[in-house]
Formats: C-alpha cells, structure tokens, sequence
C-alpha cells in the first residue's frame, strides 16, 4: 500500500514536470493562439446569451401571432418574426439552447464510450483486437444514410417512452454519440499502449494494483489533453450533424425550434420578404458556434502535440 | 501538380465529346416536378407524380375535365342511358373507341387493348394501384373491334370506374402481353417506356430524375402538339420549384405547389410567371376518434370500435366536439396555411357543386364565446391551469398529422385557438411516408389512429362521391379485425347513417342520389366526426409565355398538354 | 506485403457481411411504408395487394438471403456478362435486385446517376485537393504570419460553416440577387459545344464551389500539419546545415514527406465522392447518388436503400485498405506483418 503510494506521488511529480495539467494546457493553448482567444470569448458568449436569453427576455417561441407575420427588425420583435408571427429571437434563444444542450450530451457520450473503448483495448491486449475489430466496423458503416434510418427507426418508440421533446433529444444525442466516437477511442487506444510501457504503470503493475485502480489512477488522468481536443471536436461535430439532420426535415419537429430547423423553415421560404434574415440568423449561430469551438480546439491540439508547436 | 493539370485538362475535353443536347428553344416544354417520376406505368406507380407523367403518353376512354365534365378521349361519346350506352338495369356499359386512333407505333388501337388493360390490372399477383377502378367489374368484353363493354355484378349507379381519368388508362397488349401478375415487376423497359396513343412519346426515361418527351408524329389531331420536345425534371421541394418558374424562369410550369401564400405572392411580383389553381374534391379536415386510444391499452384495445364499447374518455361528448369545431378560425388557417390554395369549408364534399350542402355553413365564423358556453354547460370546469376538466377527465388532446410545414403551421394556430376553449393540445408530426402508408405494423398510421385527433387532406376519385360515402359505414371501421383496412378513420358509427346509405345504393335517379348524398354529408358534419377545415385547391405556376393551359382539379393536371403552346 | 493484404481482405469480408446484416435489419425494423406516397383515394386493400406483390409479406430471413444471392451472385454475373458479352447460365430468368420504387434493377440506376455524381462531387474533390495543398504548404512554412493567420481562418470558416448554409447563401446571391447561375442542375444538358459547354460550367458552379472549399479547408488544415511536423525533424535541420536553400528544403525533401499522410488521406476521403454530398446534392438539384439515397429513404425504398449503402461501405472498407497499402508503398519505413 505504501509503495503503492510512493509510487503515485512520484508518478503525480513526474507528471508535473512533463505534462502540464489538463488546465494549464488550455489558458496555454488559448494565451498563445490569438484566434483561440477570440473564439473562446465568442463561444463562452454564445453560451451564456442562450442560457441567461431566456429569463431576460420572455417571449414564448412557439406563440403564433396572427396580427405580426413575417415582420422585419422592430422594437418588438429584435430580429422579426416568422411566416407564424412566432418571435425570432426567441425562437434563437431556445434554438439556440438545444443545439448546445445536443452539442455537449453528444459530445460526453462520445467521449464516454471512445474513452472506454479505447483504455480498454490499450490495456487488456485479449481485448484489443475484438474492440479494435468493431471500431473498424464502425468506421466503414456509411454514417449518414445509418442516420437517417434510425431515427426513422426509434422516433416513436423514444417520443412515447419520454415525450416528444426529451424523446427526440435522447435520440439524436444518442445517434450522434453512438457514431462518432471511433476517431476518440482510436487516439485514446494508442496514448494508453505508449502509457502502459511507462515506468510508473509498469511499477504499479509490478506491486499488483489491479487494472481498474491503474486506468483510473494512472492512465486516464495522463490522457486527458487528446481527449479534450476530441471534446471540442466532438461539440462541433454534434452541432452540425443536429443541424443536418433538421435540415433534411428529420431532426427535432417543426414546433420545437432549433438552429438547424429554422434554417429549414427559412431556407424554404427564400425568396420572400425577411426570409433572408431567417437564413442568415440560425445560419451564422451554427457557424460561429462551431467556428469558435474548432478554433479552440486548434490550439488546444498544437499545444498539446510539442512537434507543431512554435519553432 | 502535373498530374492534376492533366486530370483537368482531360476533365473538359471530355465534357467536349459528349454528344447532342437540348438546346432551349421555344419550341421545348420544360416542367418541373419537385417529386420525380419513378415510372411512367400508372398501374404500377407509387403516387400521383407517376401517373402524371404518364397521362402526357397513355390515355383513358375518357377524362374530367376542369369543370368535372366527362369527356371522350380513346371513345367516341360518354355513354349514357338515352343514347344507349348505359342499360336501363345498370349492369354494363358500352364504350365505342375512336377508329383514328393508332398507337405510336403505328398499330390501331383496339377493344383488345382495353380487355387486356381490364386482366392486366385485376392479375392476383400484379399490385395494380388502380385495382379499386375495376370493383364489381364482372368483366370486360370486346364486342367488336372498336366496341367494349364492361358487366358489373351488381346494378352499378356510377359505372364510370373503369378507364376514366388518368389513373386507369389503356395499355396496348402488345407491348405488356409477357407482363402480366408477377412478371410485371420484371419489365422495366416497358415501365419506362410504354407505347401509348397520347401527344408525346417518352425519349428518354430516368428513373427519379428527367423524363425527355418527343412529340408523336401519329397523334390524332392535325398539328398538335405544338412542343417538339417536353422535359420534365424532378427532385428538390415545392418552394425551390415555384422559384424555378416564377423567379428565374427557368421552367414553363411546376406542380403542386402547396408553400405558404406569401412565399408564393412575394415570388409572383418578380413577374415572369403566374399562380394557378383548381379546385377539386380536396378537403383539409380533422378527424374526431371516437375510441379510446389509451397508450396504456392493449393493441387489441386501442383506438379499437369494439362495436361502441370502447368510447373515447371525453371526444365521445358531443358538445365537446362541437365546441372544438366552433373555436376554429377557418379564415385565418386559410390565410396564413393556404392563401388562394384553399377556401374555409364546413363539408367533407365541397365541389362538384350539386352536392354540396348549404346548412352547414354557419361553422365559417369562430365562436369561442358559443364554445365556452357550450362547454361550461355540458359540465366542462376550467381547473386552475385553465384547462377544462370533469370527473377527472382532463380535455387534453393529442394531435397528430404529417410532416408538412403547412400542417405544422395550422397545427400550432388550431393548439392555440383550443387554449382560448380550455383545451390542452399536444401535436405530434409523423413522417409521410409512415402516416399515410399503411404497414398494419406500424402504430403510426392514420389507420391506427393512436391520437385524439389527427389532420390530413381526402379526397375521392372522380367527380361522383358514391363512394365516398360509403367510407363512413360501420362495416368500414379499421381494427385488428380487419388488419386495419378500412376507410372509416375516425369510427364515426351509427345505424341511422348505414340505412340512409342503404337507400342510396337503391336510388338510380340522380336528383334523389344527390339529395341523399347531401344528407350523409350533413350527418358527418354534424356529428362531428370529421370536422372540415379546408377546401384546397391545386396550386402549380406556369410562365407567362405558356398558353392554351388549364388547370384541373379532377384529373392529371397535363391532361390537355396536346392543346399547350407558347406565344412570345 | 502480400500476406498482409489477404489477411486484410480476409478480414473485410466479415465485416462486410455485419455490415449488410445490420442495414438490412435496420431498415426492415423501419416504420416506413411504399405504398405511403399514393393518394388517398387508393384503399387499404389495394395497398396491402401492392405490398404483397413487392415481397414485403415474406419472412425477414428469405428476404435477407434472396438479397444476398441477388446482390453477390446473380448482379456480378450480369456485369460480367456486360462487358464480355458471354452469356452465363440461364440470364433471362435470373433475379436482379429491384427497386420498389421504380421496379427497375438497383445497380442500372445507381450506373445511371454515377456521371452526375462523378462530375460534381469528384471534380469539386480535385479543385479542392488543387488549392489545399499550397496553402497548407505555405502556412505551415510561414507559420503564424499574416497568409498562415488569413489561410487559418478561411480553412476553419471552410469546416464550420455547413455545406447547406453556404449553399444557400450562393444561391441567394447568384441565383436569386443576380441570377447569373441556374438554380437547378439539369442532368440532361450534354455539352457539344461551346454555349453549352458555357451552360455546363455555370451550372457546376455553385455545388463544386461549395464542396470544393469544404474539402479544401479540411485538407489544407491536414497538409499544413503535416509540413509543420516535418519543418521540427532532424533531417531538416541537417539539411539546413549543409547549407542547402530553404526553398530547396521545402520542395525536395519536405514536401516529399509531408504528402505521405495526405496522400493516405486523399485515399480515405474517395469513398465520400460516391456516398455523394447528400446535401450538396439536395440544395443544388443534382440528382446524383446521394439523392438517389434520399428519395429512396423517404419512400421506403428498401432494397435500393439497402444496396446503396451497402455499396459504400464496401467502397470505405476498400479505400481505408488502398489507403494502407499506398502508405506501405511511399514509406519504406512502414513494414507489414
């Protein structure tokens, strides 16, 4: 037990010395990358806009107001109102606050089940080739007709058993976790074969300290900065893959707003007054939003790979 | 970088020998479907894009016309009784086939190809989609070359299934005599290029996409068409194609058009074409479940007649049902969903005019004061949330209907007209292809009906609604005994409604058929069973330069593409 | 090399056939119905007499082998018959795969929609390849000067913005403002001279303009990394220390080992000109594979469904093999086992 110990304060030393934490690696990254900066100024913006919006500014998104349709920029509205008299910027709000909340879920699945995949085929060689086999698989089912399929699929099924709001987000963050994790659990795999060979894991091994207390103790924290650059990856990869699915009409139902779905709704109205300004809105929040988490994750990655770092 | 040069370079000068192409004379038609044709066998096809498509090249005896008219296309005049087509018994009617007619190839058009049209659709294994035509059809004989007479089993009051409008045309037996029942599938060329007696014939046919029409050379009429070349190109959505026509230009014409009215209005002031539209038989209505659709019952429970033991909790309540009919603004779904696309209605038969009833018209005025008390009185108390409740019995709604941003629109205005009524209304959208298909395994179809209340569009087939009302007999209520089939979607029953159907079907004077079917409407209506909301029209846009069209509500809408010109 | 690759291959035959398993399962859970797009008028009855006549009826298990047989025997043979005009066995008779919705064989229409595919898609991967690689190049030589800075940012805009966005924004300027270029993909046209060759550009504009800068800034974010890793390694600064030229360095010996990985990348990326931008596609009207997929989705379409994406993942499967071996091959550092 002491020994054991030593071992993890030698090793948390060690580890000071070589691998900055995960912390310092990100106000490093984002301190030397001007365009990190920025984007995480934006994104932090976008964020708190869509969770605070809200309670300041109370419009109901789904109220039909048949006296105020497809008007411009006034007062009242702040950025028009749609073919329903349904207020914009409400309905960007709440958009807004479900393509984040998929974004994130989406992401943590992914990262859940890459992360797991990965350590274990690392560590357990048995398993590495069955999981590694199965990643393949993965890798070579064409994605987006899948997609496509299994939403058709479990629609009903979910909508019922949670509702149709909750039913419909389990779904798409469930599908879009479910298909991205294989590039998270390919890195992961191979941090965990380079840390295996370690000292302080092969120390660990040699005292006998069981498999699940080394993944957790020793491997898992010393591979968080892949995995982070994996999260800002995986939000802006769930961001876009909710809005595609809402653009080709089979994400969220058209009464419950989100960024991708009122650019649907927008983008079959061009044409007429004030429809571009329904294109542009929930077509520049995906952008920035995913821009300013790519950015991010940018210099997350050269801060973290010492071999593109500056010369 | 060399290599990419060269991959380029190559890359035009095979662009360069392709060979031929269209060039966009006046004298080509363009028109733009958004959903593609698959096939150009109306028999076989999968929706009405097919049998469009199909009309410009195969005809019928005899077509509708814009106004609901009958008109003799292959036959020389609509049979009748007083000139004898039509017996006094009703069980047959004879049709005479024009004897100028030849098929493209050049072969004449004969009663064979009509009884061969008859044993090709009604094959056991073929799957024709016009089968419906031919019921109580005993058979269909050719007397002699040009004259054709089809028995039915039974009196039939309205012998004009068969061969009439564009979805039961004649096929030449030549062509298809090695498709018949299964084989059917296996014919490909056939599918996609029938031989027919219309204006055009097909050039080139693919699958989803284009169809390339050339003009035929044998057509009947002196100097028609006037096109050398038709193209129909599918693929995209409904509002991308009215742009294509009324916008940019691109194309002569663009089907079915249903996008809101101000998408529509504002496309139209760029003036390069216009809006058109047609009424048929089309009705929007919400139809009323008047059985328990509990989730927590059982798949032989819900949403199951079981002969009126399985009652709704609350929509069983007529005055509940009225009150939501009442609190409806049908002038404002209209105006927002529909513009010139729809008009308010309170029938399930709006046109042929004859038929329509007048004494229901008063549901044109919303009356949520009318509701309220309706409500109120029949016990309805409004709980602290605002929703009306009795016994423990919540008016809370579910409310379904198909992905389509205009039933998405009027849905969310109805939720909140039923709010001001103390109503709670949840929607629900189903995909198109799920609702109104109808895998009996599949708990979301219309047939099903697992809602309170559900919204789509009916119709019926021809400008004679005999049928139609048939839809709302007991017998026709769909269940697991059933397999779900039948056409009485919202089990609406009583025994008053059957026996006035009885009478019907022992009326021959059309005066007294009409007042009868007059009255079965009325007791839909009444009854709430269905709640109409909507009489919608066709909707397409054509150039300005497109003449000689009209729109038709009641039968392909290229169904006088011959009589089409363009004039600069 | 030899007994890496069959290995490999023996490999991919059982994945393959999960694969199909798993499609095929998938899709005929589905809720979805073919007789869902007929009018209303049509009765119940007819439509389960349709259903029948489709096969539906059948149990999954003798639905799931005749596709295997029709899919793996019976289309390759009528392939080969095509090209070599043999004649196999009893051809007439023998059972193609057919779509539902058009009741014609699966692989005539998927030949028939290739060309359009090829021309946007793959034309629109070329262009993007051709501008990636210099600007990636130069970035990553010119690291975080103000060309790296603007390439950057160009390149992330080019990977976060979704392909619909920019393609509705084009055709909001280009065919609605100006209306320079058609808004619809016309499969028909067919060049012959020069006008129409004029048309056919115009027409390919926009869906090769909006692919090719999202490949472009995916791949050219790639190319600079991969410059960059090179820039740090010894062999450079050797070659630094002899003397030789920095431009000399970068296109002799940088350049060389920089496109090993995005060569295998390139590979990688093959598979997706067939799986088509099923979005691109579907704003632009090019009515290509990937649309082909789409109509085939919403009408339940599922033998069409089923072999085409079949199809690519057979084609990703392949491309990820070709990928290793063409890395084997540039790089005589890499040995298989």
């Amino acid at each position: 037990m002491a020994l054991e110990k030593a071992a993890t304060a030698a090793q948390s030393i060690q580890d000071a010395r070589e691998n900055p934490s995960p912390w310092m690696i990100v106000w490093i990254a984002l301190k030397n990358h001007k365009g990190a900066l920025v984007g995480a100024g934006v994104f932090t913006f976008i964020v708190l806009v869509v969770l605070i919006g809200p309670f300041i500014y109370t419009v109901d998104p789904i109220l039909t107001d048949s006296s105020a349709l497809s008007q411009g920029i006034s007062w009242n509205h702040p950025l028009g109102t749609d073919n329903l008299g349904r207020d914009m910027l409400a309905r960007m709000l709440s958009g807004g606050r479900i393509a984040l909340a998929v974004g994130f879920a989406a992401m943590l699945l992914s990262l859940f089940v890459g992360t797991a995949i990965g350590v274990i085929a690392g560590y357990y060689k048995r398993l590495d080739g069955p999981l590694m086999r199965l990643t393949d698989l993965f890798l070579a089912l064409p994605l987006l007709p899948l997609l496509l399929v299994i939403i058709m699929l479990f629609r009903e099924t979910l909508r019922s058993a949670f509702g149709p709001e909750m039913g419909i987000f389990f779904l798409i963050v469930f599908v879009i976790g479910i298909t991205s994790w294989m590039q998270t659990a390919r890195i992961v795999r191979g941090e965990t074969l380079a840390l295996k060979e370690r000292e302080f894991v092969l120390a660990a091994t040699s005292m006998g300290t069981s498999g699940w207390h080394i993944i957790t103790s020793h491997i898992l924290p010393n591979i968080l900065s892949p995995i982070m650059v994996s999260a800002t990856l995986g939000i802006a990869n769930a961001i876009i893959t909710e809005s595609t699915l809402s653009f080709l009409g089979l994400g969220f139902p058209p009464d419950f707003p989100t960024w991708g779905r009122l650019l649907f709704d927008g983008a079959s109205q061009i044409g007429t007054e004030g429809s571009t300004a329904r294109v542009i809105w929930p077509g520049l929040a995906i952008s920035l939003t995913v821009l300013s988490v790519n950015y991010i994750g940018d210099a997350l990655r050269d801060a973290i790979d010492p071999r593109v770092r500056n010369k | 970088m060399r290599r990419f040069k060269t991959i380029v370079l190559l890359t035009f000068a095979v662009v360069f020998l392709h060979s031929c192409s269209l060039d966009f004379s006046s004298k080509h038609l363009k028109l733009l479907y958004w959903q593609a044709p698959s096939m150009l066998n109306p028999f076989l096809s999968s929706g009405t894009k097919d049998m469009e498509a199909a009309s410009i090249v195969i005809e019928p005896l005899a077509r509708y016309d814009a106004n609901a008219n009958r008109i003799p296309i292959l036959a020389t005049k609509i049979p009748t009784i007083e000139n004898g087509g039509i017996p006094e018994d009703r069980r047959s009617i004879t049709w005479h086939l024009r004897e100028d007619v030849v098929w493209s190839d050049g072969t004449p058009l004969t009663a064979h190809d009509v009884v061969f049209s008859w044993q090709y659709c009604t094959h056991e294994e073929a799957g024709c989609t016009a089968k419906d035509s031919f019921r109580d059809v005993e058979q269909v004989v050719a007397v002699n070359d040009h004259t054709v007479r089809i028995d039915f089993v039974k009196p039939n009051p309205f012998p004009f299934g068969p061969f009439v409008g564009s979805i039961c045309p004649v096929l030449q037996a030549e062509q298809f005599k090695d498709c018949l029942g299964l084989r059917a599938q296996e014919c490909t060329r056939e599918n996609f290029y029938p031989i027919g007696t219309g204006p055009y014939i097909v050039d080139r046919f693919r699958a989803n996409d284009t169809v390339v029409y050339r003009a035929n050379p044998r057509y009947r009429e002196e100097d028609k068409p006037f096109f050398r070349k038709v193209v129909i190109k599918g693929g995209g959505d409904a509002p991308s194609a009215a742009r294509a026509v009324l916008q940019t230009g691109e194309f002569d014409y663009a089907w079915n058009l249903q996008i809101e009215p101000e998408v529509l209005s504002s496309m139209r002031e760029s003036g390069k074409g216009e809006v058109v539209t047609a009424f048929g038989s089309q009705v929007e209505r919400i139809m009323v479940n008047q059985t328990n659709n509990d989730a927590s019952l059982d798949s032989d429970t819900r949403s199951v007649f079981m002969d009126g033991n399985n009652p709704h909790p609350f929509l069983s309540d007529l005055s509940v049902r009225r009150a939501l009919s009442l609190a409806i603004d049908r002038q404002v779904l209209v105006d927002i969903g529909y513009g010139i696309a729809g008009e308010p209605t309170c029938n399930v038969i709006s046109l042929p005019e004859q038929y329509v009833s007048k004494i229901n018209d008063d549901c044109k005025i919303q009356d949520i004061e009318e509701a309220n008390r309706i409500l109120d009185e029949a016990g309805w108390v409004r709980g602290t949330d605002g929703i009306r409740a009795k016994d423990g019995v919540r008016l809370s709604l579910l409310y379904q209907t198909s992905t389509n941003s205009v039933r998405q629109g009027t849905q969310s205005l109805i939720k909140d007209m039923w709010q001001q009524i103390g109503v709670e209304t949840e929607l629900r959208n189903i995909d198109a292809a799920v609702f109104f298909g109808s895998d009996a395994g599949s708990p979301d179809t219309l047939q099903k009906f697992y809602a309170d209340v559900q919204m789509y569009t009916n119709s019926f087939e021809g400008n004679d609604p005999s049928n139609y009302v048939e839809g709302w007999q007991c017998e026709n209520v769909p269940g697991p005994h059933n397999q779900w089939v039948g056409v009485n979607i919202s089990r609406g029953c009583s025994e008053e409604y059957d026996m006035l159907l009885e009478t019907l079907s022992e009326t021959f004077d059309p005066a007294q058929r009409i007042v009868i079917i007059k009255q079965l409407n009325d007791m839909v209506v009444q009854n709430y069973w269905e709640i109409p909301l909507i009489h919608r029209a066709r909707v397409s846009a054509k150039s300005n330069s497109l003449k000689g069209f009209e729109l038709n509500g009641w039968d392909s809408e290229l169904w006088n593409i011959a009589d089409w010109y363009r004039e600069e | 090399m030899l007994k890496y690759l069959s290995k490999r291959l023996l490999f991919a035959i059982p994945t393959l056939i999960v694969i199909s398993f798993v499609l095929f399962a998938l899709l005929d859970l589905a809720p979805n119905d073919p007789t869902g797009n007929l009018p209303q008028t049509i009765p119940p009855e007819v439509r389960e007499e349709i259903r029948e006549s489709l096969g539906l009826n059948k149990p999954f298990h003798i639905r799931y082998f005749k596709w295997m047989q029709q899919f793996f025997i019976n289309e390759p043979l009528n392939l080969i018959e095509e090209v070599t005009g043999l004649e196999i066995g009893d051809s007439e008779s023998r059972l193609r795969v057919r779509s539902w919705l058009t009741r014609s064989p699966v692989v005539d229409l998927i030949i028939e929609r290739l060309p359009q595919t090829l021309w946007v898609v793959g034309l629109s991967y070329i262009v993007g390849i051709m501008i990636a690689l210099p600007i990636g190049v130069i970035s990553a030589y010119k690291q975080y000067s103000w060309f790296d800075q603007i390439g950057t940012f160009i390149s992330m805009v080019g990977f976060s913005v979704p392909t619909f966005f920019t393609g509705l924004v084009m055709i909001l300027i280009f065919s609605v403002g100006l209306s320079w270029l058609p808004s619809i993909y016309d499969t028909t046209h067919v060049v012959r001279d020069l006008p129409s060759l004029w048309f056919q550009i115009k027409q390919m504009a926009m869906p090769v303009t909006v692919l090719a800068f999202y490949n472009a800034a995916q791949l050219s974010r790639f190319m600079r990394a991969s410059v960059l890793e090179n820039l740090n390694l010894d062999y450079v600064r050797t070659a630094r220390a002899k003397g030789l030229h920095d431009r000399a360095i970068l296109l002799k010996h940088i350049l060389r080992n920089s496109m090993l990985p995005v060569v295998t990348m390139i590979a990688l990326g093959v598979p997706t000109i067939f799986t088509g931008a099923i979005i691109t596609e579907q704003v632009f009207r090019v009515n290509g594979i990937g649309q082909l997929l789409i109509t085939g989705i919403q009408s339940a379409d599922i033998p069409l469904v089923q072999s085409l994406s079949f199809l690519f993942a057979v084609l990703i499967v392949l491309f990820n093999l070709l990928a290793d071996v063409i890395y084997g091959i540039l790089d005589p550092r890499i040995r298989y086992e």
